[in-house]
């Protein structure tokens, strides 16, 4: 995998000495930022902040999150929907049950509960692996949709079963509006960004990969394994709560046992594979391609206006075989995921500026 | 690498063409005409409810607007917009057209989903956009002064579940002979089914009647514990909250446990031509509760026949759907919101309405009987009249229908619900809202 190596230089010395590289990536990360919270607020309409950049970032987060677990870790998951519902449950009631908790101490604490969940249902790691384990993860998808049905204490005795999302408000702004709500999630995920980034770079990240990429050797390195595997399930979990919480509360409005059903535990999977495991920024671009191509596609066939010569519902059907068609083109042309695409991009670029 | 950038090259390609696609289409005009957005599930697991519900739909817009000319003069654009029953595309279609269209206005918006509906709530009052769910909205949005932008029209389950006792009671012989009757409800283990226990449990110890609730986990395929459980406690009557299979498997494992299908009545949501036809033999005699009476009799069904059907200007694909439940559901719901807009046009002018107006409009909706009468829907639509404190309707009805083995006949009149019964509850509850999300109550008298 040429994904370890670049992992592994970017660590390297060019890390350590100040250098043209390190600028140039200060220099994206400030341009990035410039953009994130200054052009995008500004230039976005409602419909574009509501309904494609906020669900776009946060799918984009949830890929993050299990990238951390599956790209860097190697360990499988198809619960990661699970451990958003148990995120936005445990925000819920805790700004219900105790008055007066700032968001952001709301947004941790229920990052934390995720992650103590998520080192529960990871113990099985220590013991299965593979496909088993995926079996395993799936149990706490069922688990948990079974737990907030069945036990209405979880959504206030709400009769149907749906929590909807409280006033959003951080040191006394409200956060209700698109560009309020955007910014919350931006500058969530700005900060969570930055500690996968030194999640991965780190010691905990290096030694993940080491597991992922030969345990027995691992072990005999002296690297903990069972330990660091729990860790990476809270990790995981704990940037899952999070994306749970954005979800419901920033983007839905509103959230129930079925909102994070196994679906959207695959859709964060396809973003994972589409964006290209152990990436960072390759998980944008999958979240991307799954919020946006159907959008996309259903925008194409309003402007051809093609609807009335056939059947509506064959249409959409037929939008959603052109979805599928390209994800299996991209996949069969690039398992390495979009940002492999990008990367090489890259490169070519630099070659070409050194010639 | 050439494959790559070749790929990337058309990529862009397709992107620019895309674009330069809907930029054009942007430009063509809809000003002068009111906006109905439609939102669809043609794809999904409901896709066949949806199917002949939006047909409904359409066909009763496109007479509006070919035969009428439109709502005094005003046409009516349908645009369709596809949310697979999922709540994430349902607000991008909600986002993209709450503000109108190419210059239509929108003056209401029908998201075709209770759990959409709920997601809507906040956006829509900030919005001032109105979320109108015929026979599937929040029932706490009755009360209009906390929730000036919901619209559950039409009917709840709450008074879905007195209407059921009511008829029992019937039976019986009136509501004293209700003491010691034991009435079971078997319900899709969801919100949705969740929703009648408390109305119920108020019920129950009003009249006297035994009150046995036993829920059915989804999808609810199998049932033989459950219904073992009713013969065991003696049920007399089964009121049947189902949803997809659940309904026609409940009514086979009644027969087979034994129970009679003449004494199960099944909800709004269970009393489909689709509900009862899979279920065989076993639904001859089966009851359920209709808000949306099937049949082809009525004066506007035949007009639309004779007008859109027989011209091959409907959006059903299998005619065979014409005068089911949800085909008429679909008419009905239509008709809601071509009243809406005469009444709003009373006030502000022959035009279409914005969403501003679209509100006074849904709030001061008055079908009454002479209206149904001229429409050609009587029997079709029971008399809708809303207020500030009821944006349900003030006089709302169902019938019980019975399965003939073939299609569905009628079987009472409009039993109508007691506006009164609830009403202290649901003020209740919507305070507890308001004060949760801290709104300040309209008075009822504000306009």
């Amino acid at each position: 995998m040429t994904t370890i190596q670049d992992d592994i230089l970017a660590t390297g010395p060019a890390a350590s000495i100040p250098s043209g590289s390190t600028l140039l990536r200060i220099a994206v990360i400030v341009a990035g930022l410039a953009i994130a919270f200054g052009v995008v607020p500004a230039i976005a309409t409602d419909y574009w902040l509501s309904s494609i950049i906020i669900p776009t970032i946060v799918m984009g987060l949830a890929g993050i999150s299990l990238n951390l677990l599956q790209g860097y870790a190697g360990l499988v998951s198809l619960g990661s929907a699970a451990f958003m519902s148990v995120g936005v449950f445990s925000a819920y009631n805790l700004i219900l049950r105790v008055p007066g908790l700032p968001l952001p101490v709301v947004l941790l604490l229920a990052g934390l509960i995720t992650a103590a969940v998520g080192i529960f249902f990871g113990l099985p790691a220590l013991r299965i692996k593979g496909f088993y384990l995926g079996a395993s993860t799936l149990g706490a998808q069922f688990f948990f949709q079974w737990l907030f049905t069945n036990y209405p204490w979880f959504s206030n005795e709400s009769q149907s079963l749906t929590i909807s999302a409280p006033r959003l408000v951080v040191f006394g702004y409200d956060l209700q509006s698109p560009v309020g709500r955007y910014l919350l999630v931006a500058t969530v995920t700005a900060l969570l960004i930055g500690l996968a980034f030194l999640v991965v770079k780190s010691r905990l990240g290096r030694e993940w990969m080491a597991i992922r990429d030969m345990e027995t050797a691992a072990s005999v390195l002296g690297i903990r394994v069972a330990r660091r595997k729990l860790q990476a399930y809270a990790v995981s979990s704990f940037f899952l709560g999070i994306t749970g919480v954005l979800w419901g509360f920033a983007y839905l409005g509103t959230a129930d046992a079925y909102t994070y059903n196994l679906d959207k535990s695959f859709q964060v999977l396809f973003i994972v594979l589409i964006g290209g495991t152990a990436t960072i920024f390759g998980n944008f671009l999958g979240a991307a391609f799954i919020v946006l191509t159907p959008i996309l596609l259903d925008h194409l066939v309003l402007a051809a206006n093609v609807a009335y010569l056939s059947d509506q519902g064959a249409i959409t059907n037929l939008q959603r075989v052109i979805f599928g068609v390209i994800i299996i083109f991209i996949l069969i042309k690039e398992p390495d995921g979009l940002s492999a695409w990008i990367r090489r991009g890259v490169e070519a670029l630099q070659t070409r500026f050194r010639s | 690498m050439s494959i790559l950038s070749k790929s990337i090259a058309l990529a862009a390609g397709a992107i620019v063409a895309a674009a330069s696609l809907i930029v054009p289409a942007q430009a063509e005009d809809g000003a002068g005409q009111q906006l109905y957005p439609l939102f669809t599930y043609r794809t999904g697991p409901y896709a066949p409810s949806f199917i002949p519900f939006g047909a409904g739909n359409i066909d009763y817009l496109r007479y509006v607007n070919e035969v009428e000319g439109g709502v005094n003069g005003v046409k009516i654009l349908i645009q369709e917009c596809e949310t697979a029953y999922t709540i994430e595309r349902g607000i991008e279609c909600y986002e993209r057209y709450k503000d109108g269209y190419n210059g239509a206005l929108t003056a209401a918006i029908y998201p075709h989903s209770s759990g959409l509906d709920v997601a809507l709530t906040d956006k829509a009052r900030i919005d001032k956009v109105s979320i109108v769910s015929p026979g599937g909205g929040q029932n706490i949005a009755t009360d209009g002064r906390v929730f000036p932008y919901q619209y559950p029209l039409i009917f709840d389950y709450w008074s879905e579940a007195q209407i059921i006792v009511d008829y029992i009671a019937q039976q019986a012989g009136g509501y004293d002979k209700l003491k010691g009757v034991k009435i079971a409800t078997l319900y899709h283990d969801s919100g949705y089914g969740r929703d009648t226990i408390e109305p119920l449990g108020i019920l129950a110890k009003k009249y006297g009647f035994e009150d046995i609730q036993i829920p059915v986990p989804h999808p609810g395929e199998q049932q033989q514990a459950q219904w073992q459980q009713i013969r065991r406690a003696g049920a007399d009557w089964v009121f049947l909250r189902g949803w997809g299979v659940m309904t026609p498997v409940a009514i086979k494992t009644a027969a087979r446990v034994g129970f009679p299908v003449d004494h199960i009545i099944g909800d709004i949501w269970s009393g489909s031509e689709d509900d009862a036809r899979p279920a065989g033999a076993a639904a001859k005699g089966y009851l359920a509760v209709s808000v949306f009476p099937p049949g082809t009799d009525y004066g506007i069904l035949k007009t639309l026949k004779e007008n859109v059907l027989d011209k091959g200007k409907s959006d059903l694909k299998d005619n065979s759907k014409f005068g089911t439940v949800y085909y008429n559901y679909g008419v009905i719901e239509a008709i809601t919101f071509v009243e809406a807009l005469r009444t709003g046009q009373k006030k502000f002018g022959n035009k279409p309405l914005n969403a501003e107006e679209g509100q006074w409009a849904l709030e001061n909706l008055n079908i009454g009987q002479n209206r149904i009468k001229e429409l050609g829907a009587e029997g079709l639509i029971s008399p809708l009249k809303t207020s500030i404190d009821n944006h349900k309707g003030e006089t709302i009805a169902a019938k019980i229908i019975q399965w003939n083995g073939e299609s569905w006949d009628t079987k009472t009149d409009w039993i109508k619900a007691d506006s009164t019964l609830f009403a202290d509850v649901i003020k209740e509850k919507a305070a507890a809202y308001a004060a949760e999300k801290g709104i300040t109550p309209r008075e009822a008298a504000s306009n």
